[in-house]
């Protein structure tokens, strides 16, 4: 059952071989059983989700065309998204302590298919970083290999999932954070592409960047999910009003004549072979499957890791600024005057990282610095659009690795930002330019998962899972599971 | 004083009658319990987002073609970054680079009455943004008490030019706004409520010379606050210069109670804003069919008004101004005029001005709520033009009127019997009888002395009770004096 795809999950909930209540239970009693091993969740809560999955069975006995094929399925929420009730931390010592009065858009709309909610998901401190090493609540461990990190910011969805924890989860990518952490533990992360999912409700780091989208074992569960959680929100101005969208409209579709674009920036130097062997795999795979490739050409992407550094710490300087000790959250015990406590207040609720980011962006919007650092990482941002624009003109996808190397050690990339910071660097040019990506797993290096990396046109979703899953019909990548953490 | 000329500039914020808020779906009436109009958005909970309230934007639409001004196609909303507890975000959505409105003038009138001279104050810009909360430092024991109930509150915040030149200027600058934003509906005008407050930059420099480092008065709430503030402010750049020393830019704030203005912070510690545009908001797009869309719902405004005031009515130019001065007084003018007859208008210009203002004045009432209704006055100006009232019986009328002592002038002039005598027959008798118990005046007026003819005169019309026409009295009189 915990290596059930949500669609068969679906179905034996609906066909009653399996109740909601005994589904959450399994999976409760497993986060018990490894969650102080793997430290994926922040909060867990056996009540709360025993409640609703006894509400999903009422919905599932009852029955009707309305169901979702969600409903009754567990899932594990990043703890960026508000939950009423729940303890939404955010990662950080800030938020230690703050239970949301009210639910995210995605929550509310995953709620209402009646999924429900296990807990909430270990990550990097406001989603900054990329190996789950900022949380305030210590590093999650990678199910495959202890030693090393998950990814991030999502770490915690991802070695929940992994591990089959969850069934699903929900995570946030502002420049990776969805596809970097599936990329190392294994899993298929999709990135919407913006405006597609709301952000109401999700704690925002860089709000020009930041993307909700689903994390799970495969394609089509993400297509399943994707369903749900996307849709218009009158809440968020950035919101796209768009007819819904069936996702897993175009699964089936076979890939003949499929054009992959293989850009040759992103196969180029500070790539580890043992990604590149698996990678070039994949691509093989993919002409098997009737798909042609073709190079393009990418030309600004090397200026996309200098950019993203002035836009998201720029905007996460402002964002973060509501966290004051006023209202909410953090504030120091003792303090003198207003400033003081400002002062005390955030330097002891924010981790260092965070802390470094909002340094630079005070920084790169300081008057006499704004048009040499943000207006000109802007403009490279316009280019770095045009650059996929005119690659789209030759193909339909392009394809990539994840991130350069599989899973690393604990503190090997911690010591060093740049390096840390260049994880990133074939996931973030998708972020700047608001394209939809998704990562699946092709291999194995190290015995660690490698991730492939999949980019289409805006709205392409659709085109871009079944690119995924016919893949994944293909290949058993997505099927593998750690080792030792078998019921 | 005329070695140094006065430079103002004044930026105002009016807050806009909206029922919500600018960037939340919260309700903007004043006088709740702390707190208790401020939602998720309002207090910055984690996660949540801004949405703009259009109406917020009809409402610079408006202003800006009431000033003549050009509305942006596209303007952008950024943020205002500083820290502060009434402040939830720590930044407050303004706009910075692109602002909504820019451009337009508004005409005042310097001076007193008739002599009154016109001047143009040009506008460098209007923008959206939102209202702080209120921190409270009283009755919280040496704390801060936050109310954020006004947070979030949308406003409008309209800068000049350094076109004024005197505090009376600035104050005439001020009134003219205040009337043309609550004629058009957008600001409340409450200045006691702050929905109405002025910023004032004011410097000196010699006739013709580099403009002065400049000095800004915050939030001035009353139009003789204005006025206090900025003479205060004068006198003292004027003497900080005269004695040697430079003027160092600063923020300033009045206080009434001394009638001083005292730096706040000066430039050394200014902010740094960090202004940038806010990701959560897309561009503000204002396509023309929807600025035509406003442009049909705004009313006639004041400038037009007092035009047409001038060309139909044959008023001068100070009554045209003084009567649409606001837009109640304007539509009980017209609304009188139109129940008296158009050739009566000046007649009404003069009871609406006159008696009607200062007695309304006197009950601190506003003329919308006047107990003399636009239909009763006209009534009433109507006996007077018949010459069925004289002008002191007619303010006797106004004064019952008022006092709701009669349904309208000729109930009144029914029950009193206060119509005006100028039946010659009726007359005759009675100034024979006042001549022959008042032969010393009359000898005194033969032997030449005028006044002895008005004392007559007086006897009369206190014989008729003031009824009898004083100009008829006048003319029977000379004819039995013989002269």
């Amino acid at each position: 059952m915990i290596n059930a795809s949500l669609k068969e999950l679906g179905a034996a909930l609906a066909q009653k071989r399996i109740s909601s209540v005994e589904l959450t239970t399994l999976f409760v009693d497993r986060i018990e059983k490894l969650n102080p091993t793997l430290n994926a969740f922040v909060t867990v809560d056996r009540d709360k989700a025993l409640a609703a999955a006894r509400a999903a069975d009422q919905k599932l006995g009852a029955g009707g065309t309305a169901l979702s094929p969600l409903c009754g399925i567990p899932l594990a929420h990043k703890d960026i998204f508000c939950t009423a009730g729940w303890r939404t931390t955010c990662g950080s010592k800030m938020l230690a302590n703050f239970v949301s009065p009210y639910d995210a858009h995605v929550v509310e709309r995953l709620n209402d298919a009646g999924m429900v909610l296990l807990g909430k998901c270990n990550m990097d401190e406001f989603a900054m970083g990329s190996s789950n090493e900022t949380s305030f609540f210590g590093p999650v461990k990678n199910p495959w290999n202890p030693a090393c990190v998950p990814g991030g910011s999502s770490g915690g969805s991802a070695a929940a999932v992994a591990a089959r924890l969850a069934p699903a989860a929900t995570g946030t990518d502002t420049g990776g954070s969805i596809r970097q952490p599936a990329a190392l533990c294994g899993l298929t992360g999709l990135k919407p592409t913006y405006g597609v999912v709301s952000r109401y409700g999700m704690i925002a780091f860089a709000s020009s960047l930041d993307q909700g989208g689903p994390m799970a074992k495969s394609a089509e569960d993400c297509a399943l999910l994707l369903n749900a959680m996307a849709g218009f929100d009158a809440r968020d101005s950035t919101s796209l009003e768009r007819p819904a969208e069936d996702y897993c409209r175009d699964l089936e579709k076979p890939l003949q004549g499929l054009r992959i674009g293989l850009p040759k920036e992103f196969f180029g130097e500070g790539m580890d072979a043992g990604v590149r062997a698996a990678v070039e795999a994949a691509i093989a795979e993919y002409r098997k499957l009737g798909a042609t490739t073709v190079e393009v050409s990418l030309p600004n992407s090397s200026l996309s890791v200098p950019a993203y550094y002035v836009i998201a710490p720029a905007e996460a300087s402002s964002n973060l600024s509501r966290f004051d000790g006023v209202r909410y959250g953090h504030r120091a015990a003792e303090y003198g005057d207003l400033n003081d406590m400002y002062a005390k207040s955030r330097a002891e609720g924010f981790g260092a990282e965070v802390k470094r980011r909002i340094l630079i962006g005070t920084y790169v919007l300081s008057h006499g610095y704004y048009d040499a650092y943000y207006l000109k990482a802007q403009k490279i941002r316009r280019l770095i659009a045009a650059d996929f624009q005119e690659a789209f003109k030759a193909c339909d996808v392009i394809m990539g690795p994840t991130a350069p190397s599989v899973a690393f050690k604990f503190g090997e990339k911690s010591a060093d930002p740049v390096q840390m910071y260049l994880s990133d660097i074939y996931t973030i040019a998708v972020n700047l330019a608001g394209l939809p990506g998704l990562s699946i797993p092709c291999g194995f290096d190290k015995q660690l998962p490698v991730g492939l990396q999949l980019i289409v046109p805006w709205f392409g979703e659709a085109k871009m899972l079944n690119a995924a899953h016919q893949f994944q019909l293909a290949t058993d990548w997505h099927r593998r599971m750690p080792a030792g953490l078998e019921a | 004083m005329s070695a140094w000329e006065v430079v103002i500039g004044l930026e105002t914020h009016a807050q806009l009658q909206t029922k919500s808020k600018i960037f939340s779906g919260a309700s903007t009436a004043f006088g709740a319990d702390p707190n208790r109009q401020a939602c998720a958005v309002d207090i910055a909970l984690p996660g949540v987002l801004p949405v703009l309230n259009r109406e917020a934007v009809v409402c610079a639409i408006k202003f800006g073609l009431a000033i003549g001004a050009q509305i942006a196609p596209r303007s952008i909303f950024a943020r205002k970054n500083y820290f502060y507890p009434d402040l939830p975000k720590g930044y407050q959505i303004s706009q910075f680079e692109l602002p909504v409105v820019s451009g337009g003038g508004l005409t005042i009138r310097v001076g007193a009455g008739e002599t009154a001279q016109e001047k143009t104050v040009r506008l460098t810009r209007a923008h959206l943004e939102e209202d702080a909360g209120k921190s409270l430092h009283e009755d919280f024991h040496g704390r801060t008490g936050i109310d954020l109930n006004r947070a979030g509150t949308p406003l409008l915040e309209i800068v000049t030019e350094p076109d004024m030149r005197s505090s009376a200027e600035a104050v005439a600058y001020a009134k003219a706004l205040h009337s043309l934003v609550t004629w058009i509906g957008i600001c409340d005008g409450n200045m006691q409520e702050g929905s109405f407050r002025c910023d004032a930059n004011v410097s000196v420099r010699k006739p013709g010379g580099p403009l002065g480092t400049r000095r800004e008065i915050k939030n001035l709430n009353s139009f003789r606050f204005l006025q206090q503030a900025i003479d205060y402010e004068i006198q003292w750049q004027i003497n900080e210069i005269e004695e040697g020393r430079k003027i160092q830019q600063a923020t300033v704030l009045f206080d009434p109670d001394t009638g001083e203005t005292r730096a706040m912070r000066s430039k050394e510690d200014a902010h740094d804003y960090r202004y940038f545009p806010d990701p959560d908001l897309l561009p503000l797009e204002i396509k023309p069919d929807w600025i035509a869309e406003v442009r049909s719902s705004l009313p006639e405004l004041p400038q037009a008004m007092q035009q047409r005031f001038q060309a139909d009515y044959g008023l001068s130019a100070y009554d045209a101004a003084t009567l649409a001065a606001t837009r109640a007084s304007a539509r009980f003018f017209e609304d009188t005029v139109a129940a008296a007859g158009k050739e009566q208008a000046k007649l009404c210009a003069n009871w609406v001005m006159g008696e009607l203002a200062a007695r309304l004045n006197r009950d601190e009432k506003e003329i919308a709520a006047s107990p003399v209704s636009a239909a009763q006055l006209a009534g009433m100006v109507r006996r007077i033009a018949d010459g069925t009232l004289s002008s002191k019986l007619a303010k006797e009328v106004f004064e019952a009127l008022w006092n709701g002592e009669g349904q309208d002038a000729d109930a009144i002039i029914e029950a009193r019997g206060l119509k005006q005598v100028s039946d010659a027959s009726a007359i005759e008798p009675i100034i024979d009888t006042v001549l022959a118990a008042n032969q010393k005046s009359v000898e005194e007026f033969r032997a030449g002395k005028e006044k002895a003819f008005n004392a007559l005169v007086g006897q009369i019309m206190k014989a008729t009770q003031g009824k009898a026409n004083p100009q008829q009295v006048n003319e029977l009189l000379r004819k039995k004096l013989g002269v």
